[in-house]
């Protein structure tokens, strides 16, 4: 059976508000235990998407199955799936131990198991001690970290979590992103994160799909999806980019070859390869080009060093190609003996093996 | 935390000058529209009634002994409880309470359908809520009269859709009473608990339901709890007038069933009145409500307390 494998299956959702097509066609399968990401700008449709597979709203066309079975329109109370809600929306009345509770009280758990796992929760989330406490006496970490409890206490089949991180500052981000890895990792629960951050997608997902007016990108590792975008809005939404207008050549073995309009040329990469012949546009990520003498540059490239940027750990130089366009250099700070360009002189570009990859438009 | 309400006292101190200041003119009125009129009935109720109304500058109890005691015609029995007045009292207490459950019946749905509209139109909702106040309350009393009489529009129209064969005696019965006084204070209800459940955070419902809460239990659960200090807001507004009002008892309860409203009014009308008894009447009516709220303050501060 590999239907037990897949936690969620989307199958072509439609949603729509009115006029306003908020989900456009999305089918993605997230499969068990696995820290899924949905990834995009606001309005991209991923929180909509949450929204339908929590049931808060209903689907307009296409299904979605949980462990094989089609939620339908069934409403969220039914549903073996938990949010943490972007403004955590903690019960304001009730204590930290009473807002962990809620959830398994309306499953119907006996007292002793609801004690026992509000306990053993709150020490997962290392709240132990401020059972007692209300929602406002806590600070912002704090109460992610009840939302958290709260939504893994009645053991969900799936927990869904949009934007948790957002509204702390970058410090405990950073921590929360690792805690809640190792949280997820720990209790094998299928997470759905909905996030516009590309560094937390990057940090946390096993896969992650990549989102855009209501229609998935692209959808994979964080390895793939970095390395290997398939178009160019997925090429500017994660990290820095150059995209440069080339024309493809497609060699005697099939290797592909980009030829700019200055006449520079180098080898290049492609998940589904064009015609010869063919315009494309060509990806190269900063960090993966490097200033080289001028002479010793083998790909044609070569320009003036426009700008150059000291970020600490590395070194941003923007260069202007002859007869070209402007591209980004990222180098790694690696000491004193680094070899450090100024503005005005003449250097050479090149490029990582692979780094040269073309989009599909 | 701690520093936080460091920081608000610091700033409340800064204003503290200005605030006083700006106070004054409230003060004035409250001084002037609300203390001194209620320490002169405090006063009148404790001096002897004049016959033909107004009172003689005599300390005397016997307003509030009229008020408890039945000492015959002439004075001179052994003094016995007297009933009437208190059982006018609880009359009047399950009337404005019949009133209060109404007006919170009709008033919560309302107010909560309000406020989930879209902000554009709530206020339109809300103008409308306050559109039968533009109309005093005398009128709008007499209309209702009107309304629910014997040949008036409302039995006509059972009586025309066959629903019944006989006019239904509404008028001057204790549930036009009680209809009158919750068509009276409505809004008193509806704004307060609007208020309320406005600020309500719907993202709190959401959350319930994931954690597999039905509707019932959401209401019940969540949105009550929170927007709780509206309701009794609402409560307070709607039962303390209720229990001092004499136009809908007068008007639409025929007079029949005298309440505390009526009994007070009675005492300042004309020469019959008795000023001292009325003036001892609002005391104790007064009190009454004063130590109902005191009490209702003070478990709210225990229960905040146990809270923290």
């Amino acid at each position: 059976m590999t239907e037990t494998s897949i936690a969620i299956d989307v199958r072509n959702a439609v949603k729509r508000f009115g006029a306003v097509t908020a989900l456009a066609g999305a089918s993605l399968t997230i499969r068990d235990n696995e820290f899924f990401t949905l990834l995009g700008p606001s309005g991209c449709g991923k929180t909509t998407l949450l929204r339908l597979i929590a049931g808060f709203e209903e689907i307009t066309e296409g299904e979605i199955l949980l462990y094989g079975e089609d939620l339908g329109a069934l409403p969220p109370n039914r549903r073996p799936i938990n949010t943490v809600f972007q403004h955590y929306a903690l019960f304001p009345h009730m204590t930290v131990a009473e807002n962990v509770a809620f959830g398994m009280r309306r499953l119907g758990w006996t007292k002793a198991d609801i004690e026992a796992r509000t306990l053993r929760i709150l020490d997962l989330v290392k709240l132990g001690d401020l059972a007692a406490r209300r929602p406002a006496q806590l600070s912002g970490g704090q109460q992610q970290r009840v939302a958290l409890a709260r939504a893994m206490a009645p053991r969900p089949k799936v927990l869904l979590l949009d934007e948790p991180l957002s509204a702390l500052d970058l410090k405990l981000r950073q921590a929360m992103r690792i805690e809640l890895k190792q949280i997820q990792k720990d209790t094998g629960i299928t997470f759905v994160f909905v996030t516009h951050d590309q560094e937390e997608a990057l940090t946390m997902s096993d896969r992650i799909a990549v989102m855009s007016a209501g229609e998935i990108r692209q959808v994979g590792t964080p390895r793939e999806i970095y390395e290997a975008p398939l178009d160019r809005f997925v090429a500017d939404f994660i990290g820095e980019t150059n995209v440069l207008d080339a024309t493809v050549r497609r060699g005697s073995d099939d290797a592909l070859t980009c030829h700019l309009t200055n006449g520079a040329a180098f080898p290049c990469h492609a998940s589904v390869p064009p015609e010869d012949g063919a315009f494309a546009h060509v990806l190269i990520r900063p960090e993966r080009l490097s200033l080289v003498p001028e002479a010793a540059c083998d790909t044609g490239l070569t320009g003036v060093v426009d700008q150059a940027v000291y970020l600490g750990t590395d070194i941003q130089y923007g260069v202007r190609l002859d007869d070209g366009p402007d591209v980004l250099v990222r180098a790694q700070n690696v000491g004193a003996d680094a070899v450090t360009h100024r503005t005005g002189d003449r250097v050479g570009l090149a490029i990582a093996p692979g780094a040269a990859r073309l989009l599909v438009d | 935390m701690a520093g936080e309400l460091a920081s608000t006292r610091a700033v409340s101190r800064t204003f503290a000058p200005v605030r006083t200041h700006l106070l004054i003119p409230t003060w004035v009125i409250i001084g002037f529209f609300l203390v001194a009129p209620v320490l002169m009935m405090l006063v009148y109720s404790f001096l002897t009634k004049e016959f033909r109304g107004g009172v003689i500058w005599d300390f005397s109890l016997a307003a509030y002994d009229q008020f408890i005691f039945d000492r015959g015609l002439f004075g001179d029995d052994p003094p016995q409880i007297e009933w009437t007045y208190i059982v006018i009292f609880a009359r009047s207490i399950v009337q404005a309470a019949v009133a209060t459950v109404l007006c919170l019946i009709i008033g919560f749905p309302t107010a909560y359908f309000i406020a989930t509209r879209s902000p554009a139109t709530r206020s339109m909702w809300l103008f409308l809520v306050t559109v039968p106040y533009w109309v005093n309350l005398l009128i709008r009393t007499v209309s209702m009269k009107f309304l629910i009489r014997d040949n008036g529009p409302l039995n006509e129209a059972l009586l025309g859709l066959g629903v019944i064969n006989e006019p239904i005696a509404l008028i001057n019965t204790d549930f036009a009473v009680q209809l009158g006084l919750f068509y009276s204070y409505l809004p008193f209800m509806v704004l307060p608990i609007y208020a309320s459940v406005e600020r309500y955070d719907f993202a709190l419902s959401e959350a319930a339901a994931d954690l597999y809460a039905n509707r019932w239990t959401i209401l019940r659960r969540v949105i009550l709890p929170i927007v709780r200090p509206g309701i009794v807001a609402g409560c307070i507004l709607v039962f303390v007038p209720s229990l001092g009002a004499f136009l809908a008892p007068d008007l639409l309860g025929g007079a029949k069933n005298f309440l505390i409203g009526s009994l007070i009014e009675e005492q300042f009308k004309g020469n019959a009145g008795n000023w001292p008894f009325g003036a001892a009447a609002s005391m104790i009516l007064l009190s009454l409500v004063l130590i109902a709220l005191f009490i209702y303050a003070r478990r709210q501060a225990l229960r905040s307390a146990k809270a923290a």
